[in-house]
This record gives structure tokens, sequence and C-alpha cells, in this order.
């Protein structure tokens, strides 16, 4: 590992002399900005769910799970996580083969089209399902007369969601399988393995943390989702509610603790969130590093 | 060497399942996100003008887009400086319990937006545990265009940082210790060569933030309190108009956004790419 060894022990070397560091005034404003920066924005609010939720007990607190209303938005959020982030991982594993193990044209077009749902406002990516399948839209009539319902029902629910978190996991793959290379996938199909043993043998393995990675944050997307949801779900309580609209009604109806309470349930899902990544995070960066030792340093940007 | 029907499209390679693969890729694409998108403008281009002229000339439409504007602005701004200080002390300090602060400032991307929402809400709301140090100095901070920019400075938060961190590590300390043996002192030396070099990924982060604060909805919508005239964003606009069914109002005002986010994407490229000739160059 030439590359990153000589890059440590030159950050090491610079690390006792004064020139580039900062003096201690310095470093103690930029902390002080810094992390009261980040109490007042991250840490106060995150506190405020709990403190609030907790506000009038533990019994008021697990009383709020109580209700069928939310029994009923925690199970659409699963069931609407459950069908987005399998169907959008399919899509980032067909998307990255293709992308990172054949050349072809127009694929940067793709690439870009690919990470297309992020520049677009949570609210207009329900608004364009209305367009399509609402009574005014496209296929509107056509489904009334057919009795199939798609806007105000749970399918529109997971339209809505399965367009928000559509690039998570693609955009996670396909660096990654372009920075592999296809050496590895030739050398197997040269050997005689099928095409699907090659992709379960040697494509999946390494790509398995990049994939988790996409997985996790496209989940927590999925499960959060407010805005685009909000339009197509038609608020029905007990049937098109997901937790996060449960969480606005239950607001809007003076029902702070309640509110807060379903609230503190997506807070925690948020932190488990944070620690998968970061123990993820830790993993491909070790893998990164073994990757790179091997070939004598590719890795020149890092 | 004449491998007869071998698609034109692409080289041959002997690895399987290009045409699979593309084609689930491409129409999966074009079911969830290019035909539904392409609705929005053929819905426009199919209203009549008369219509969309008086939804964009509407003085509430109108103010929203620019307390939206301003708002996401002003959000981003104040990220940039505070992003800038908690990429460099992430960067730079080495001090327990950085690996935490620095999983932590991916918070906004993770907590879903109704729950920053009502939890930025319950802190700055006049009994809040800041917000009453806010409206005893006279600065209401909920139901006022400032509850806007707090929520969307929350929403921006990570864009900066994240950007500006890996800017900051490649920076490369043997520069910084030349023009401190020539002679300049901390401050002339983060004028003069830091800044210049992670400029663009300041800028960057900087329009990735405002470009998210522009669509942002369910944080907002709670601490906004939602008066017309003084605190309505856009987003929230789009979804008055769906409630009334004025579906050619609300797709008007929706591509008119569209257009501002993808000039908005444009410039993020252009920025890219004038970082990377600009690195090639050195």
């Amino acid at each position: 590992m030439p590359a990153l060894s000589s890059r440590t022990a030159a950050s090491a070397a610079a690390r006792p002399k004064p020139a580039a560091d900062d003096p201690l005034w310095v470093k103690l404003l930029v902390s002080f900005a810094a992390l009261s920066f980040l109490v007042v924005f991250l840490a106060v609010p995150l506190a405020a769910v709990f403190v609030e939720a907790l506000r009038k007990g533990l019994a008021a607190y697990f009383d709020s799970f109580r209700h069928p209303d939310a029994w009923a938005a925690i199970r659409l959020s699963l069931l609407v996580a459950g069908i987005a982030v399998p169907l959008n991982l399919v899509f980032g594993l067909a998307a990255s083969w293709a992308i990172a193990k054949f050349e072809f044209r127009g694929k940067s077009v793709l690439i870009s089209l690919v990470d297309l749902p992020f520049a677009v406002s949570p609210v207009i990516a329900g608004l364009i399902y209305v367009l399509v399948f609402g009574m005014q839209g496209w296929f509107g009539p056509w489904l009334a007369a057919h009795n199939i319902e798609i806007i105000f029902a749970v399918p529109g629910v997971v339209l809505a969601t399965i367009f928000v978190t559509f690039p998570f996991v693609a955009r996670e793959l396909i660096p990654l399988m372009q920075e592999q290379g296809i050496e590895e996938e030739e050398a197997a199909i040269l050997l005689g393995a099928s095409g699907w043993q090659t992709f379960w043998r040697v494509t999946l393995p390494n790509v398995k943390w990049g994939l988790l990675y996409g997985v996790i944050l496209c989940n927590a997307r999925a499960l959060g989702e407010f805005g685009a949801v909000s339009v197509v779900s038609g608020h029905l309580r007990g049937r098109t509610n997901t937790m996060p609209l449960h969480v606005e009604i239950l607001y809007n109806e003076y029902n702070a603790v309640a509110a807060f309470s379903v609230a503190s349930l997506l807070a925690l899902l948020a932190l488990v969130t944070l620690v998968l990544k970061t123990l993820v995070e830790m993993r491909m960066k070790s893998h990164q590093t073994e990757e790179h030792a091997a070939p004598g340093g590719t890795g020149a940007g890092r | 060497m004449t491998l007869s029907g071998a698609p034109s499209l692409k080289r041959r390679s002997v690895l399987p399942g290009f045409g699979l693969t593309l084609g689930y890729a491409v129409l999966y694409l074009s079911l969830i996100v290019l035909i539904p998108l392409s609705a929005l403008f053929f819905k426009t281009a199919t209203a009549s003008w008369d219509h969309i002229g008086r939804t964009l000339s509407d003085p509430r439409v109108l103010n929203a887009f620019r307390l939206s504007v301003g708002a996401s602005l002003a959000a981003a701004a104040v990220n940039a400086v505070f992003g800038l200080a908690v990429a460099w002390m992430l960067v730079r300090y080495r001090f327990p319990g950085k690996r935490i602060i620095d999983a932590f400032v991916d918070l906004p991307f993770a907590l879903p937006t109704a729950v920053s929402g009502i939890a930025l809400t319950a802190v700055y709301d006049q009994n809040g545990w800041i917000g009453r140090w806010l409206y005893a100095a006279g600065m209401p901070s909920t139901n006022s265009s400032l509850g806007v920019a707090l929520a969307l400075t929350f929403i921006g938060l990570p864009f900066v940082v994240r950007t500006l961190q890996p800017a900051l590590e490649d920076l490369d300390p043997e520069v910084e210790e030349a023009a401190a043996s020539l002679g300049a002192g901390r401050l002339s030396t983060f004028l003069y060569v830091i800044f210049p070099a992670i400029r663009p990924a300041l800028l960057t982060g900087f329009t990735l933030a405002f470009a998210r604060a522009l669509g942002e909805y369910g944080s907002v919508i709670f601490i906004a309190g939602n008066m017309p005239m003084k605190t309505e964003i856009v987003p929230l606009v789009i979804v008055m108009k769906l409630e009334q069914y004025d579906y050619t109002g609300a797709t008007a005002i929706a591509a008119a956004m569209l257009v501002l986010s993808f000039v908005l994407l444009l410039a993020i490229n252009g920025l890219q790419w004038w970082t990377a000739r600009h690195r090639a160059a050195r």
C-alpha cells in the first residue's frame, strides 16, 4: 500500500508542525460556532420529540399506540416500504449491471436520469401521479370505469414512495460497480460459470456493502416520506394514512402527545438508520483500503 | 470477426445480460419517472395560456415564490458559513466523540420531514426552549418568514458539510506550510490559499442546499403557519390548488418550479465541471 502509507506519513509529519495548525483561540472559536450550530439545529429538535412525547408520562405515551388508526398507519408504512425498497433494489442492480459492465451510447444520459427524482420537489412527485391516474388525468376515467383506485388509495401511496426513493440503491451501486471493472466477471464466464452464477458469486459479494448502504437509505426515506404521499393519499384514516401522515393529523387535532409519540418511533428509526449507515460506511472504507492496497493504490484521489 | 446480429448499440462483451438489464432499467425508469413527469409538461402545454398567466401572476403565488426563494437563499447562506465551521472542525481537529458528531450531521436526511416539522415548531414556538428567547427579543420564530428560514436551514445542513469535507481532506498540507514559511499569517493563508481551493465545493454545497430548500414541504408547513400572502411557500400553494381541483393551476406552478430546479441542477453540473478542470490544471 505505497500510496496510502506515504499519505498517512505525510499528514502525520505535518501534524506537529504549527504551520498547518490553527492557534488555540481559532480552534475554540470554530469549534464553539460549529457545536452550537449543531446543538441548536439538530440536538435540541431531536430531544424535543422525546420530551414532548413523554410530557404526560409513560402510560400516555404507550396509550398513543393503542389506537387502531395508529396501528393501521404503522402497518401501511411497513407495507409501502416492503414494496418500494425491493422494486428499487432490483432496478438498481439491473441499471448498474448494464451501466458498469457494458459500453453503450446514451449511457451518461441514463446515469443523470437516474438522479432525476432527487431534483423534483416531493409535492411535484405526488402531483404527477395525480395527473396520470387522477379523475381528470390520463387514465382516470378508464380506471373509474373499471373500479380501480390508485389516487387516494394505497397504490398511489406506493407509487409516490417508489418515485421519491428511486435513485438511492442505483446511485450507490453504479459508481461502485464501475470502479470494480469487469475483469473478475469475465474470468468467471471464461472459466465456465453461467451468468447467474457469476452475478451471485462474484458481483454481488463485491458490492454487498454498497448495496446494503443504498437499501438502508432507501428504506428510511420510504418509511418517512411525507410531501409526495400527502398529495396522493387523500388522508383516509385507517386506510391510506402512513405514519408521517398520521403524525400530521394528530398534531393538527392538537393531540400533541400522541403526535410526538408516533413521531418518536420515526425518530428512533432515524437514529437506527444513522448508526447502521455509519457502521456500513466504516466497513466500506476498510473494504476499499484492502482493494486498493493490492494493485498498488489506484486511489490517487483519496 | 463478423458476428451477425451483434447489437450495434454496444461493444461486444463476453458478459451476458446486457439486453435484459438495460431493457428492464429503461422500462422501469420510463414507467416510474419519465412518463409521469412528462404528464406535467403535456398538461402545461395543453392548458390555456390565459389560465397559466393568471395563475402565475396571482399576487398570492408571486408572494409564495418570493418567500420560497428568499428564505431558501438565507438558509443556504447560513449553512454555508456554519457548514464550513462544522466541516473544518470535523476534518482538522481531533477530539473525542468526533465520529458520533460526524454521523449526527446526517440527521436531517434520516429524520422524516413531518417529524422535523413538528419538532422545530415545538422548539421555536413562543413557549419553546429557543423560541421564548427569540420572541422575547422581538423575533417571532414561528408563523413567520424567520420560521420558514429556520426549517430550511435544518433541512439543508448536511449538504454543505458533506460537499466540503472531501474538499478539505484533499488539501495538500505542504501548500499551507509553503505559504507559512514564506511569511503568510494564518488568516492570509486561509484567505488566499485555502479558501480559493474549497470555493467550488462551497458553491456546490450552497446550490444543493438551496435547491433542496426550494422544494421542501413537510418540515416547513408546521412552523410556517401558512398565512396567505405572508408565510405560504410554493409547494404549499401547489397542494392548495390541488385541493381546490385546480389541476391546471397546480401544474403551471409546478412546471415553473421544475424549470427553476433544472436551471440550478445545470449550474451545479457546470460548477462540478469547472472544479474538475480546476483540479486537473493544478
